[in-house]
């Protein structure tokens, strides 16, 4: 039995079948990735995850609770942390304010009104800012708006507020979607390094098979809004179901 | 010092010196002299500066943290007038009671509007608060006349069942707003050569409330419901997924700036004790946006800098007649001054929502943070010519 268990989703766009019958299972501690050719059902399947979407028919358990029909703040309180495709982040603000924010929403849920204390009053909350921002090497950038950072930097800002929260689950989408070589690199060097220093269950979507097998434990692959197969990265490699649906044209 | 950063604590030792002495700052010539139309000091005007100045340090908390631009802000004071004039004429002339009123009444009228508006964002919203306030306009002009008083407004009467206080003062008068026997009206005036200042029992209560009103808005500013109200405006998609409702934050926002309104209602109230729809019309509302924008939103002291520039071009400049411009440019040969007369005049007196527009403009292109970042440019100037210091690491090592 996985952290996140998925049965039966359907989702279905006017006439489009973007997700029929989709079945996953993650298990936890472990990297799991989702690829799949365009149009596969990935982001879909993704925004099912997180609240975005809510699909037909179906179900998707967390951690022994249904996560259907809850608003992605309420997921995100379950545990479920997400980076998005082009970094997330709150760009008018430093990025110190911006490993804040989750300190606080971790403290406090999702609303409660603290007019009057001061933000610096509380002294944990900002030693656990500054240790993740030490985690991801930017500490010395912590005055800095957002909106300033290189892209590089911004995903791994973007990283850093997702994991100062201590999520169970972090999602992925796409995370070196547009990036340079050597930012590439770096993103999957963070990546393992927070895999194996803090046991977080992750799962991803990507395109670029590097990334893929250098991170993931677990593959599914998706098609035309159907899993394929499911397997460890080395069975998926020689699948012949998959070389035809995906990898074939990827010459891997 | 009070929970505050020592530059945010300064900042407020700075509007304390200057509320407090600004019956002298604002006559700095002599009674009598040419200039005395500029002095700005007597206590209509003060105390619309500070009255003001509240309205807009509410609508900031608002639109200058969250991004949500309201149009029917008015709707609040003006139901904050209303509650006040009621208590004067229900309860007493003591203006304690009639301001808590006002603040609560005009709390729970945002909180239903806030309510209902905030199911929608950017434009949307804006025209929602829009309607809002142009309905309550209409029926507090029209509907609710037993209540509102209609088209003459709400005002107080000599039959008033006053239930602590008397209808009418021994000589037969309408009692005035007092604060413990101290009326609003009273002031002391002092006399140093040729200059009149004038000290008004009023103004300083009012003083007082925007003192509180701005000391309580930067602790907002520095809290970390603060920094929810900036993440909201910054990116609520982020804000939904760290796990935060941005809803309640941002009508728990609407609602205080809506009670930062009413007190300002209930104080104007306070200084004359009538009511009027106008108080809620739409130009009432475009105005504290006009103010907001123009000192700086989003910054501290912008609305109350952009509150005081609006009503000191709205009393002063509109006073300054065609007679008055013929004096100043009579040393001029005739045909030049009717030239020059005639260039200033569309600029000033009834024309000076011309001036404003244009000072509008200008900040607004050229400085769209406000007057606050034209006085930070200034400041830099200054700075600039001292010996830069050494930025640490100003490029970043490649990784």
């Amino acid at each position: 039995m996985g952290i996140l268990e998925v049965k039966g989703i359907n989702k279905r766009f006017g006439g489009l079948q973007a997700l029929g019958d989709v079945n996953l299972s993650v298990a936890e501690n472990t990297t799991h990735a989702i690829i799949g050719p365009n149009g596969a059902g990935k982001s879909t399947l993704l925004n099912v995850l997180v609240g975005k979407l809510i699909p037909d028919s179906g179900s998707v358990m967390f951690d022994g609770q249904s996560v259907l029909g809850r608003k992605p703040h309420e997921i995100n309180q379950m545990g479920i942390s997400r980076v998005f495709q082009t970094p997330e982040i709150f760009s008018d603000l430093s990025v110190f304010e911006n490993v804040m924010i989750p300190c606080f929403a971790k403290r406090d849920g999702a609303f409660r009104m603290h007019a009057i204390e001061s933000i610096f009053a509380e002294r944990g909350i900002q030693e656990q800012a500054e240790a993740i921002l030490e985690d991801v090497n930017m500490l010395e950038k912590k005055d800095m708006i957002a909106s300033s950072l290189s892209r590089g930097d911004k995903r791994r800002l973007e990283m850093a507020m997702c994991l100062v929260q201590d999520p169970k689950l972090l999602l992925l989408d796409e995370p070196t979607a547009g990036m340079a070589r050597a930012d590439t690199e770096n993103t999957i060097n963070l990546l393992k390094e927070i895999r194996q220093k803090r046991g977080i269950t992750m799962a991803i979507i990507e395109h670029d098979m590097n990334v893929v097998f250098s991170l993931a434990e677990r593959i599914t692959v998706l098609a035309q809004g159907t899993p394929l197969v499911e397997d460890t990265p080395d069975n998926i490699k020689g699948h012949p179901k998959v070389r035809e649906a995906y990898l074939g044209e990827a010459q891997v | 010092m009070l929970g505050l950063e020592k530059k945010d604590f300064r900042l407020l030792l700075i509007v304390i010196g200057l509320t407090m002495f600004a019956p002298f700052i604002l006559n700095p010539f002599p009674e009598g002299s040419e200039m005395a139309q500029f002095n700005a000091g007597y206590p209509d005007l003060m105390q619309r500066f500070v009255i003001f100045g509240i309205f807009a340090i509410g609508f900031n908390i608002l639109f200058g943290l969250t991004g949500y631009l309201s149009f029917g802000h008015a709707a609040f004071l003006g139901v904050g007038s209303y509650a006040a004039v009621w208590m004067f004429k229900l309860l007493s002339m003591n203006v304690l009671p009639a301001i808590i009123l006002s603040v609560i009444i005009a709390g729970l009228f945002s909180l239903i509007i806030g309510f209902i508006s905030l199911r929608r964002s950017g434009i949307y919203f804006s025209i929602l608060t829009l309607a809002f306030a142009q309905m309550s306009f209409a029926l507090a002009y029209s509907v609710l006349t037993p209540i509102t008083g209609g088209e003459t407004g709400l005002q107080l009467a000599l039959d008033d069942p006053r239930i602590l206080g008397v209808s009418q003062t021994e000589s037969g008068n309408i009692p005035v707003p007092a604060l413990f026997g101290l009326e609003m009206r009273s002031s002391y005036e002092l006399e140093l050569g040729a200059w009149l200042f004038t000290f008004n029992a009023g103004y300083y209560l009012a003083a007082f409330f925007m003192i509180l009103s701005f000391y309580l808005a930067i602790r907002i500013f520095r809290s970390p419901f603060g920094m929810m109200l900036r993440a909201i405006k910054s990116n609520q998609t982020r804000m939904s997924y760290t796990g935060l409702n941005a809803k309640p934050y941002t009508l728990a926002a609407f609602v205080i700036s809506g009670m930062y309104a009413g007190l300002a209602g209930g104080l104007m109230a306070s200084m004359d004790p009538l009511a009027g729809a106008e108080r809620m019309q739409w130009t009432a509302s475009g105005e504290v946006v006009l103010m907001t924008i123009l000192g700086g939103a989003g910054t501290l002291i912008g609305p109350v800098l952009g509150a005081g520039m609006i009503k000191y071009f709205e009393n002063i400049f509109s006073k300054i007649n065609e007679t008055i411009l013929h004096g100043w440019f009579a040393f001029l040969p005739d045909g030049l001054e009717n030239f020059v007369v005639a260039l200033i005049y569309p600029f000033i007196g009834k024309g000076w929502h011309l001036t404003l527009g244009i000072v509008f403009m200008l900040v607004v292109i050229f400085l769209p943070g406000g007057l606050v970042q034209g006085g930070q440019k200034i400041m830099g100037l200054f700075r600039r010519k001292k010996p830069e210091p050494t930025k640490p690491n100003a490029t970043e090592p490649a990784e």
